[in-house]
């Protein structure tokens, strides 16, 4: 359904736009429908850039995003209305998604006015409501209000139901859940994946790896704009392979284990040799000698694949 | 006793009357102990740490005490507080990232910033640099300004700041919660170096994230709508938790190895009460899956076995 191959993103950086930045380097995976795959890692490591990509909102600078077989970067007009109509995207910060000055249900009546200008009052109201219901929300509750008054959880079912109403097959799944408290937070969750079940894919992004494993059956693993392990959720969690992964894993506050003594590195600087593995700075398993050149992606075992040098060695 | 806290009130002004965000806390926090204090968004941590160390409208003492190492902290008077802030207790605040001053120099602020409290920066470089080394930090960051950091880098700057005075008592107001998992882990386990260390004496760590005390605290605290719900050793709360609210704050959290296909987690249902006029008697009472008629009644915050202190009428009834 949605393929990317090759994706790579350079930013200019500086004051004149002298030095790069590579945020995303060469990424490729795919989804398919009704499929959710998490997107995770570090902060700096690329997963918004890939989200934003997606939705169209930076420029891809090589590399190509198909949906549904067509390159999204060429789209142009109508065709770009109708990519819009298939794949939207929600945000981390649901209170500064809003324009305080208007009444939160704005946002459906844009929705409205721009794909469907020809649905009547009564029917449109009709659509509303159970796109509301949908995800949990009782229409007298929430609609005529301004953002200030509605909670986090709920503001963020309503950027949900704007996504619905348009009757989206993919989502784009930004840190949704990181602002919203733990009380709400599963029940956003738990909506996605009732969604899921309803035939919409997600890409999930987030860097706590639980949230991650909780509703997608796949997972990517990015560090610093190049993907080190992906495959399926299960296989990546009861069995990580790469060093990374499994520092992200131990450094997950468990409610039934304690942090275990671990001397963490803290982010190293970009060393910026090209062939060098990317983690290189970090891994404590590296070596010196070879230095760890151009790692390779890997198929450790069926559907798990990783990208490390030492793999077969520890 | 390091801090103890007795009934302290404070409300918020608004046109329509006093929002009731902190409606009399009793606690203590002893010498080295690292409470956390968690709830949800609104249950009042945040109005209880600003309480403690910078009361300013449109919040407003109402009553209570507020001791440190025996001493009665006047919270209500802004400008005597001074003489405590940064020096007996300090913060680090919620965002970190955006609290230090843009137009200066790191190494000029904090000279600056000690200087005003009447400390010769010179004779502090050394500890300065100290510290800056447990942070993992290099001393070269002093002449940098603030945006040249990242923001795992800022939030330890921050640390570094606000305990540069040895203070008595630390407030870390939610510092973790924009951090991603690996720079979380690191900065959580520096503050309890800190202690260990005797940098700071006491801690009280603000968070929503439970899992996250479980790894550091020593105790935990839970706040709901304004109210203390439950007191107790981390471990108790987490295993062995008594208040309704505290169970089921526990139960919504997802595991790593719990798949929605598996097992569905449920949130709580409903939302907290509003608190410009909050309901009487218990204020979880209307999201409460076991509330009776008694809970009509304000309930106390009891200590039912040693140090756990609940609020809970069932609780009581079961135990008498």
């Amino acid at each position: 359904m949605l393929e990317l191959d090759k994706v790579s993103k350079v930013y200019k950086t500086g004051a004149f736009g002298g030095n790069k930045l590579v945020a995303v380097n060469n990424v490729s995976f795919s989804l398919e429908e009704g499929e959710v795959a998490s997107l995770i890692g570090e902060s700096g490591s690329g997963k918004s850039t890939i989200g934003k990509m997606i939705l169209r909102l930076i420029s891809i600078d090589s590399g190509t995003i198909k949906y549904n077989g067509k390159n999204i970067d060429t789209l142009k007009g109508n065709d770009l209305k109708e990519y819009y109509r298939n794949v939207q995207g929600v945000f981390q910060d649901p209170f500064s998604s809003y324009n305080p000055i208007f009444k939160a249900d704005r946002i459906f009546r844009i929705i409205r006015e721009e794909f469907f200008p020809d649905i009547d009052q009564k029917e449109w109201q009709k659509k509303l409501e159970k796109a509301l219901y949908d995800v949990g929300l009782n229409p007298g509750d929430v609609l005529n209000k301004f953002p200030h008054q509605l909670s986090g959880g709920q503001l963020q079912r309503f950027l949900i139901a704007r996504a619905l109403l348009l009757d989206v097959d993919f989502l784009v799944a930004d840190e949704i859940i990181s602002m919203l408290d733990a009380s709400t937070r599963i029940d956003v969750l738990n909506l996605l994946g009732e969604l899921k079940k309803k035939g919409l894919s997600v890409l999930f992004i987030t860097h706590d790896l639980s949230l991650g494993y909780y509703i997608s059956e796949k997972a990517i693993i990015l560090y610093r704009g190049c993907v080190l392990e992906s495959g399926v959720t299960d296989k990546i969690f009861k069995n990580p392979l790469h060093p990374y992964t499994r520092m992200l894993m131990a450094s997950v506050p468990r409610l039934d284990k304690k942090w275990e003594k671990v001397e963490l590195e803290l982010k190293a600087k970009q060393t910026g040799t090209e062939n060098k593995c990317v983690y290189y700075d970090r891994c404590p398993f590296k070596n010196k000698d070879s230095g760890c050149n151009n790692p390779q992606m890997v198929e450790a075992e069926e559907e798990h694949y990783v990208a490390c040098c030492h793999y077969g060695e520890v | 006793m390091a801090l103890d806290i007795t009934n302290l009130r404070a409300y918020y002004q608004t046109l329509k009357g006093d929002v009731k965000a902190l409606d009399g806390a009793t606690f203590n926090v002893e010498d080295r102990e690292i409470m956390g204090l968690a709830g949800e968004s609104g249950c009042g941590k945040s109005t209880l740490s600003n309480t403690l160390i910078l009361l300013k409208p449109p919040l407003r003492y109402v009553e209570g005490d507020v001791s440190l190492d025996g001493d009665i902290l006047p919270i209500w008077n802004m400008k005597k507080m001074n003489k405590y802030r940064f020096k007996k207790i300090s913060i680090i605040p919620q965002y970190a990232m955006n609290a230090m001053n843009p137009t200066r120099k790191i190494g000029k602020m904090i000279s600056e910033l000690v200087e005003s409290r009447g400390t010769n920066f010179r004779k502090i470089k050394n500890e300065l640099k100290r510290r800056l080394d447990l942070v993992e930090l290099k001393y070269d960051v002093l002449d940098m300004y603030p945006i040249e950091l990242s923001g795992g880098m800022k939030q330890r700057m921050v640390m570094v700041l606000s305990t540069l005075m040895n203070p008595s008592l630390l407030i870390a107001d939610e510092i973790t919660s924009a951090l991603d998992v690996s720079t979380q882990k690191a900065v959580a386990e520096m503050l309890v170096e800190f202690r260990d260390r005797g940098i700071v004496k006491s801690l009280i760590f603000v968070t929503h994230d439970i899992s996250i005390l479980y790894q550091i605290a020593d105790s935990i605290m839970i706040m709901y709508a304004g109210k203390l719900v439950e007191k107790a050793s981390t471990e108790t709360i987490v295993n062995n938790a008594k208040h309704p609210y505290t169970k089921l704050l526990i139960s919504s959290l997802p595991d790593v190895g719990v798949k929605f296909s598996e097992k569905r987690l449920t949130g709580i249902p409903g939302k907290p009460p509003h608190l410009l006029n909050p309901p009487t008697g218990c204020r979880f009472r209307e999201r409460c899956p076991v509330a009776y008629e008694k809970c009509l009644e304000e309930p106390p915050f009891l200590e039912v076995e040693k140090g756990h202190f609940v609020s809970c009428w069932k609780e009581f009834e079961e135990n008498a």
